[in-house]
């Protein structure tokens, strides 16, 4: 699967594109099949995303799972600092990048 | 240290409004995010992984109590409680709102700091001797020149699009803790009858192709020296490649046209552009002197230290170095304690430290290259109080420049530019050797991690260099030998196939095994390696 | 031109530029020239009395040869016009301005109101370059 992602023009956050708007969290991210490219700059026009591109990732039960650990690690946070990433209470949460 | 005048802070406010317009324009959209890009880099604005990461300079280095507490204020407010020291002596903040910019400036502004020229293909911060004005072995203090060079670079209009980035740093000592030999310029003060002036080294630098700088000049006076520096920086501007960005760097034009070739072009503009009148008065660098005038240091004092508690005994002999005044001593504080992150520092922490420069060191700081602090004027007599005052504080790692002292880039944890992790495999590096007795024991160890080829980490100047690589998708280390970013300068070499993150480990001890096996009394790491060769250790790691 | 922005108050000058090779080649009486990114400046610096335009090519904003060749010019006491045209921002224009560019024909138009606040923000500058600007070393010291 094709899943769009970005940062917040205003906050820098990860975002990812739900089919209808942008979430942080990559379990709420759509595939997006072909339609990246046209996504991202009308969207990157509008400035609801800054630098957006379009990755491959694997439908997994837990949600969509990037294909490359860069991207893996947007979706999470820092792998050294639990604490700081999207699942702190979650201490297992790094393996998933892994 | 340096105080501003008028003139200074105006350009700074004058900064920091300009950039709050381009925020502005560039969310009002009218700036893609092509051209915002450069603007908000030539201020150290970087778009990271997860957030926008600002880069404040810190001045070859120095920075006062005041300043740092603003830092920490930063970190506290803006951010989320920490700061990351980096290699260029500076200060990253890792989760800046873009919304939040300009008035994180804006306070960085009320104690005369910045970010301008953090980044961007401009002339970045000038670095320095974490020592200077307090090192036994100076010619003289290098910042009045290193700030010399500060105001004259900041918003050179002709240098501010260079083909690629340009670092400077400036020594004054015959030891190099400045990595000045890996500079675009290194300069080494020195004196010649009698006389004060630069000798000038250019094309040196990291990267994907490291290179020694070359002696371009053995001497230039003050008078003449920013005349000669735009010599150098005009011929680079002119005729350094930007056809591809992998090959832009100075040190390629001198690769290309050969040292002899780049010196006779830039004699020829200097012979010009000193007629130009663009060098100040000496009386400038004599009115920046004065603010780096020693301080009141007391005379008399004792040089005695009570070294009966055995762990103190330890930090002094490992983090405390000599001072050029008697009775004083010079603190390095390690941000590397083991299980943590290298350079990081919490807001808390950063209070404390500027808390002790305020109280125990002439209200001075020092960041350093090897992302550490330093309390540069210590009283020996303060040295177990301030100790005291680092190990309730998680800042006591009596580590400094051991196996575990690592210099690591922030790597894909956080860098939009990381192949590879560095963090972790410095923690796991730091757990392997935990032992202080060992690291001591192993004695001077350089071990400086780049998670990708932009060599941020210094792996090419390590004793023990590691790069990060990305191998189909996985973490890939490779393991170099025998570099160095001081005055042995030297780069490292490859020793061979790369590892996975805990098959780096096992060969970095494999390599001090064998260090154990077959050193000489008295030797580093770096002298065996040197005496013994390449061979033998990549035989210990590759059997 | 319809870009076109002068800090000049003589009439603009309409000839049209000529190439840096075709002006070396033969075409000396040409009151205008055109140069290249990577055009040396200097090759004009003989002919710099009969010349009315100099025309600095920027094909990306990046690339910053011609604030090199801009101070050049001015260096050698060329007192024409001298014009940063192709992919200049307004961010850059106060730069090209202490290089010594009287003139902009930029690709994309400017917005008046910014370059006006961009060019007035600065009060003084640190250093020395080609325009009248006094720098601070000298407000020190006199």
């Amino acid at each position: 699967m094709k899943l769009l992602t970005g940062n917040d023009l205003v906050t820098g956050d990860v975002t990812w594109w739900t089919g209808e708007g942008w979430s942080r969290h990559v379990e709420d991210a759509c595939d997006v099949g072909d339609r990246g490219e046209g996504l991202a700059k009308a969207e990157e026009g509008a400035r609801r995303v800054n630098v957006p591109y379009v990755i491959d990732a694997v439908e997994t039960p837990e949600g969509p799972r990037p294909a490359h650990i860069k991207d893996r690690i947007r979706a999470l946070g820092p792998t050294v600092r639990p604490d700081l990433t999207l699942k702190p209470a979650d201490p297992e949460a790094g393996s998933w990048v892994i | 240290m340096y105080q501003y005048d008028q003139y200074d802070q105006s350009i700074v406010d004058a900064r920091v409004e300009e950039f709050r317009d381009q925020v502005k324009r560039r969310l009002d959209g009218h700036m893609t995010e092509d051209q915002f890009k450069p603007l908000r880099l030539m201020n150290g604005l970087y778009l990271q992984l997860h957030a926008y990461m600002l880069r404040v300079a810190v001045p070859y280095g120095t920075l006062s109590s005041r300043q740092m507490r603003m830092l920490g204020h930063v970190a506290r407010k803006y951010d989320r409680g920490y700061g990351h020291f980096t290699t260029r002596q500076n200060l990253q903040f890792n989760w800046i709102k873009l919304e939040d910019a300009p008035d994180i400036l804006a306070e960085l502004a009320t104690v005369e700091m910045h970010a301008i020229q953090t980044s961007g293909n401009c002339i970045r911060n000038i670095s320095s001797d974490q020592f200077a004005g307090a090192a036994a072995d100076e010619v003289t203090d290098p910042r009045p020149w290193a700030e010399l060079l500060r105001q004259w670079s900041t918003f050179h209009p002709e240098f501010t699009y260079l083909p690629r980035k340009f670092k400077i740093a400036v020594i004054a000592a015959p030891e190099d803790r400045a990595a000045m030999r890996l500079h675009d310029i290194g300069i080494e003060l020195l004196k010649k009858d009698g006389v004060l002036g630069a000798k000038i080294f250019v094309g040196g630098g990291m990267g994907r192709t490291p290179m020694i700088a070359h002696e371009i000049r053995d001497f230039v006076t003050a008078d003449e020296l920013l005349s000669y520096l735009e010599a150098c920086l005009r011929v680079y501007n002119r005729y350094g490649r930007r056809d591809n960005i992998y090959k832009a760097r100075i040190k390629i034009l001198l690769h290309e046209l050969g040292p002899d070739e780049y010196r006779r072009q830039v004699e020829e503009e200097f012979t010009h552009v000193k007629t130009l009148g663009i060098d100040p008065p000496v009386a400038e660098l004599e009115r920046i002197s004065a603010f780096f005038a020693p301080p009141e240091f007391e005379t008399g004092l004792s040089e005695d230290v009570d070294r009966s508690d055995p762990d103190f005994a330890v930090w002094l002999d490992q983090n405390v170095k000599a001072h050029k005044q008697p009775g004083y001593a010079i603190v390095n504080i390690s941000l590397k304690p083991v299980g943590g992150i290298p350079g990081d520092a919490s807001a808390d922490q950063i209070d404390v430290m500027a808390e002790l420069g305020e109280r125990y060191s002439f209200d001075e700081l020092r960041v350093t290259h090897a992302q550490n602090i330093v309390l540069p004027h210590v009283r020996k007599a303060d040295l177990y109080a301030v100790w005291q005052k680092l190990t309730d504080t998680g800042l006591a790692e009596a580590n400094l420049d051991l196996i575990s002292d690592i210099i690591a880039c922030p790597g894909l944890d956080y860098c939009s530019l990381a192949n590879a992790r560095s963090i972790p495999l410095a923690q796991k590096i730091a757990e392997r050797f935990r032992d202080l007795d060992r690291q001591r024991d192993l004695g001077e160890l350089k071990l400086k991690i780049s998670g990708c080829i932009n060599a941020c980490g210094h792996h090419h100047a390590g004793h023990i260099g590691i790069l990060g690589v990305d191998k189909k998708g996985k973490e890939n280390y490779q393991l170099s030998l025998g570099g160095s970013g001081a005055e042995d300068v030297s780069l490292a070499k490859i020793t061979g196939p790369g590892f996975d993150e805990d098959g780096v480990v096992d060969a970095i001890e494999r390599v001090t095994d064998r260090f154990v096996q077959v050193r000489e009394p008295g030797e580093r790491f770096l002298d065996t390696y040197r005496r013994v060769g390449f061979e033998t250790f990549k035989e210990a790691i590759y059997g | 031109m319809d870009n076109l922005l002068r800090f000049r108050d003589d009439e603009a000058h309409d000839e049209p530029a000529i190439t840096l090779d075709s002006f070396l080649d033969g075409q000396t009486n040409a009151g205008a020239v055109r140069l290249e990114a990577g055009d040396d400046a200097r090759a004009l610096l003989p002919s710099l009395g009969q010349l009315a335009l100099v025309e600095v090519s920027f094909p990306t904003f990046r690339d910053g040869r011609g604030f090199s060749a801009a101070r050049i010019l001015r260096e050698a006491g060329y007192q024409g016009e001298l014009r940063a045209a192709g992919d200049v921002l307004v961010d850059q224009i106060p730069h090209m301005r202490r290089c010594g560019f009287d003139s902009f024909a930029p690709q994309a138009p400017v917005d008046a109101e910014t370059l006006k606040r961009s060019l007035d923000r600065y009060p003084t500058p640190y250093q020395r370059a080609a325009d009248p600007a006094v720098p601070v070393w000298k407000l020190r010291h006199g």
